[in-house]
């Protein structure tokens, strides 16, 4: 456990740290949605790697998020604070109740399932128009406020999203080296001797179902703050397909695998603006190659492959990993 | 403590278990014999809450429990182990019995993921009683090999020592023996008679019949589905429908 | 027109489209029966199907009846290299990786697609003419007939293939119990790839007859594979008439829906059955509820 945290330790201080060398830049803006990700994809990471759960509808509960705060606390005028909380809770009260019968259903059903449902909130986005402003979207969300600060430049903005995500990782963190991230390792390895243990994995499953359906409904929640504007596209299928590759790149289990999936897969398109119509491909592409030859993530594929050059410059050694 | 009554299972077209009963004494050892196919694993499977039989009741402890699933049975006092050993192979072996206490342990995922004061203690109680429980079957030299890395006798061991973590009344293990040398063997059956003494209730699914005729109090003999007998070990060995039944026993 | 009447329409293209889901559902099932795979990538056959006809018929203008089988035989091979590149080498690997390469598949097929042809949706011309038939009062196109017909068609060979041919019986044989299947001498890589060929051929067919009603572009597949899955689950994955029944009753059902009630939420019709079946009876409404508890 004292690894953990001395990793975690080193993590967020290069995080809070980082805006030093970016002040200034446009790139600041590209970083604050780097934390977006990171929320979601370590969302997805929780259900994906420990619960050994596939969701391919994640953006839905971003989206309610999103949707949620942005119109309790501009058509109703909530405090935005409270519309976050509340939203999350009934977000995670939502992924709760469907967990039990969605959570029945083994590997590919269950991707299916996530989908439709995915799919279902998708067009409810669009053609909602009276409440969610249809495809065009809804505009006038305001900025988070926490007393004399407004959250309105790409600095504070980064580390108000970055205090959120920091937050996640170390629970995370503190949940992988508890009883219950035991539990469900356990069931990983031998689910029917893990219930024999008394480990209830089906309740276990739709808890942390609804766990990472609320950290996607916050993550939701300050994007709709720092945009200040919420359109449906960017809660489609496509979002939870690049989430989705976010985690397998990063390495399935691995919190910070997701970091560097997140971090990878927002500045790529920065950098290759010109080939945004490839990114599609690029994504598919990259999701087949990780699997066949990656499918431990960058994250435990890079020590591998450094190891293996490594081990083969070193004849006497021999080839070990 | 444990009755079965009428218990019959059918698989399609397949009788598996036909009307079979018979109790388990408390503090007791029983060993439930038979010829392969007689039915032993199946009836285990039902009593342990992994099947459901076709008809007929498991009462434990005063209480039906058919139909409960698995995962409550723990929390009622009773516990299995595995044939071919279902160890976590991927956790190390006290994470392995730390797993065993789950069902006597509560912080949830909230308190685990905040580290509730409350979490914090119980993490500490639970590595201490593993600990014990590792230090009871004698391998706790071994606490921080990788489970998976575990030579078969002493993975037999660590399945033992996360069973009885759940502090069970009733432990049933399923060929226990399978797989151990006579050394280990020997082992073994010291074990079942410390966790016997400990007031333990212990079946065994066997065919091992130097050990089941060594520590058994009492033994029940499967054949084709249905009880051929019961009694201590000296009258099984002198029932002639027993000996028949093996087609020479070869004790 | 009277209510009668508009149901009798609604009726009447409900089950031309659920033709289409019929046969895309069957392709799902042929590969899960196969291999336990859920073939993400099958609606991008479906996808193919259209737009390869197209562009044969545009480009290297071939008459419609010649751009057709070449079409299908593309798909197909597209469908056969997918199998041997993406499928083969992952055989032992865990169900999330498989689900995860069959997504990859879809998208990478999808994605050049799009960038080999374009983005906009085109309408492949009906095979004989668009004049409308009415029929007690309701309108039929003839691609209406030409969709149900062919679709007979295909099922009657897929019935046929199933129960009299050597391989499709070695088939279904993998389906029940893979490793006794390889014991008694077939080879069940070869039915695997088998399996995905037979899907990708049927995909693109019901993707080349139901592209002259419903346009086509580089990502009709998504949904209409979607659908087609969902025709499947109804019918409990069966590559038989119980899927055929479930795409029916999902065409009618969604066309039924988009009429009477809102043509915007038609889309989620599908789903919404599609979540109602996997939560209540995972099975299909034909299929057998598993008997072990665990």
């Amino acid at each position: 456990m004292k690894k953990e945290l001395i990793k975690y330790a080193v993590f967020a201080i290069c995080i809070l740290l980082a805006p030093l060398a970016f002040s200034g830049n446009y790139l600041m803006n590209v970083l604050v949605f780097v934390g977006i990700h990171t929320l979601l994809a370590v969302a997805l990471n929780l259900l994906l790697g420990y619960a050994g759960q596939i969701s391919l509808g994640h953006a839905a509960f971003f989206g309610l998020g999103a949707y949620g705060s942005g119109i309790l606390s501009t058509t109703y005028e909530w405090n935005p604070w409270l519309a976050m909380l509340v939203v999350a809770l009934v977000v995670g009260g939502l992924a709760f109740a469907i967990g039990f019968p969605i959570l029945k259903l083994k590997g590919h059903y269950l991707a299916m399932a996530t989908l439709g449902m995915g799919i279902i909130v998708y067009i409810v986005f669009n053609e909602w128009v009276a409440i969610t402003g249809g495809p065009s979207g809804f505009s006038g969300i305001p900025n988070l406020e926490l007393g004399p600060v407004v959250f309105d430049s790409d600095l504070k903005n980064y580390y108000l999203v970055w205090t959120f995500v920091l937050g996640c990782v170390l629970l995370s963190v503190n949940l992988a080296n508890s009883r219950i991230g035991r539990a469900f390792r356990a069931i990983h390895d031998a689910e029917v001797a893990a219930r024999v243990m008394g480990v209830n994995a089906r309740l276990l499953k739709v808890q942390v179902f609804a766990l990472s359906a609320m950290i996607c409904a916050i993550a939701g929640s300050l994007y709709a703050h720092v945009m200040t504007f919420v359109a449906p596209p960017s809660f489609g299928f496509n979002i939870s397909v690049e989430l989705l590759t976010m985690v397998v790149i990063g390495g399935l289990g691995s919190i910070y695998g997701s970091f560097l999936g997140a971090l990878l897969l927002t500045m790529l398109p920065e950098f290759l603006r010109f080939m945004h119509d490839y990114d599609i491909v690029f994504y598919g592409g990259l999701l087949m190659v990780m699997t066949i030859f990656m499918p431990g993530g960058l994250v435990r594929g890079i020590p591998d492959l450094f190891r293996k050059i490594t081990g083969l410059k070193n004849k006497k050694g021999g080839a070990h990993a | 403590m444990l009755e079965l009554k009428g218990i019959t299972q059918i698989f399609g077209g397949v009788t598996a278990l036909n009307d079979v009963s018979f109790s388990i004494h408390a503090d007791q050892v029983t060993g439930v014999i038979g010829p392969n196919g007689a039915g032993k694993t199946t009836l285990f499977n039902i009593v342990t809450g992994i099947y459901q039989q076709t008809s007929g009741q498991v009462i434990f402890e005063g209480s039906d429990i058919s139909g409960i699933p698995v995962e409550r049975l723990a929390a009622k006092g009773m516990v299995r182990t595995f044939q071919n050993i279902e160890l976590f192979g991927q956790m190390t072996v006290l994470e392995n019995v730390m797993v065993g206490l789950h069902s006597k342990s509560k912080s949830g995922l909230f308190a685990c993921s905040f580290k509730a004061p409350w979490a914090i203690k119980e993490e500490r109680r639970i590595r201490e009683e593993a600990h014990e429980w590792l230090r009871f079957v004698g391998i706790e030299q071994l606490a921080d090999v990788q489970a998976s890395n575990l030579p078969f006798g002493k993975g037999r061991m660590l399945e033992i020592a996360r069973a009885m973590a759940c502090k069970p009344r009733l432990i049933l293990m399923d060929e226990p023996a399978a797989g151990l040398n006579s050394q280990e063997t020997v082992g073994l059956a010291e074990l079942i008679r410390k966790i016997r003494d400990l007031g333990v209730t212990v079946v065994l699914v066997e065919h091992d019949m130097e050990l089941v005729m060594d520590i058994c109090d009492r033994i029940v003999v499967l054949n084709l589905g249905q009880k051929l007998a019961e009694g201590t070990p000296r009258e099984i060995q002198d029932n002639h429908e027993v000996i028949a039944a093996y087609l020479g026993d070869d004790d | 027109m009277e209510l009668g009447n508009q149901l009798l329409q609604y009726m009447l293209s409900g089950l031309s489209t659920g033709a289409i889901y019929a046969l895309i559902g069957i392709g799902f099932s042929i590969i899960y029966n196969a291999t336990g795979i859920i073939n993400f990538a099958q609606g991008e056959f479906v996808m193919l199907g259209g737009m390869l006809t197209l562009f044969l018929m545009e480009t290297l203008k071939l008459p419609l009846w010649a751009a057709i089988p070449l079409a299908v035989l593309l798909a197909t091979l597209v469908g056969l290299v997918f199998e041997r590149l993406a499928i083969r080498p992952l055989r032992k690997a865990s169900p999330i990786s498989l689900v995860i390469i069959t997504i990859g598949g879809s998208i990478l097929i999808r994605g050049l697609s799009m960038l080999i042809w374009d983005k906009d949706t085109h309408a492949l011309p009906p095979f004989s003419g668009d004049d409308p038939i009415m029929i007690a009062g309701a309108t039929v196109l003839p691609q209406h007939f030409w969709i149900l017909g062919i679709t007979v068609v295909l099922i009657g060979l897929n019935k046929w293939f199933f129960s009299h041919t050597i391989s499709g019986k070695a088939m279904r044989a993998c389906s029940y119990n893979p490793r006794a299947a390889g014991l008694v001498g077939i080879d069940v890589r070869r039915m695997v790839l088998l399996s995905f060929v037979i899907s990708a051929a049927m995909g693109s067919l019901a993707g080349i007859i139901v592209a002259p009603l419903t346009m086509t572009s580089y990502d009709v597949g998504v949904m209409l594979g979607l659908k087609g899955f969902c025709a499947a689950i109804i019918g409990g994955m069966s590559s038989g008439i119980p899927t055929v029944i479930g795409g029916l009753i999902l065409g009618v059902l969604e066309s039924l829906g988009a009429g009477l009630i809102s043509s915007g939420y038609k889309d989620a019709i599908a789903f919404v059955i599609l979540l109602l079946i996997l939560f209540i009876r995972p099975q299909g409404l034909f299929g057998k509820p598993e008997s072990e508890r665990v």
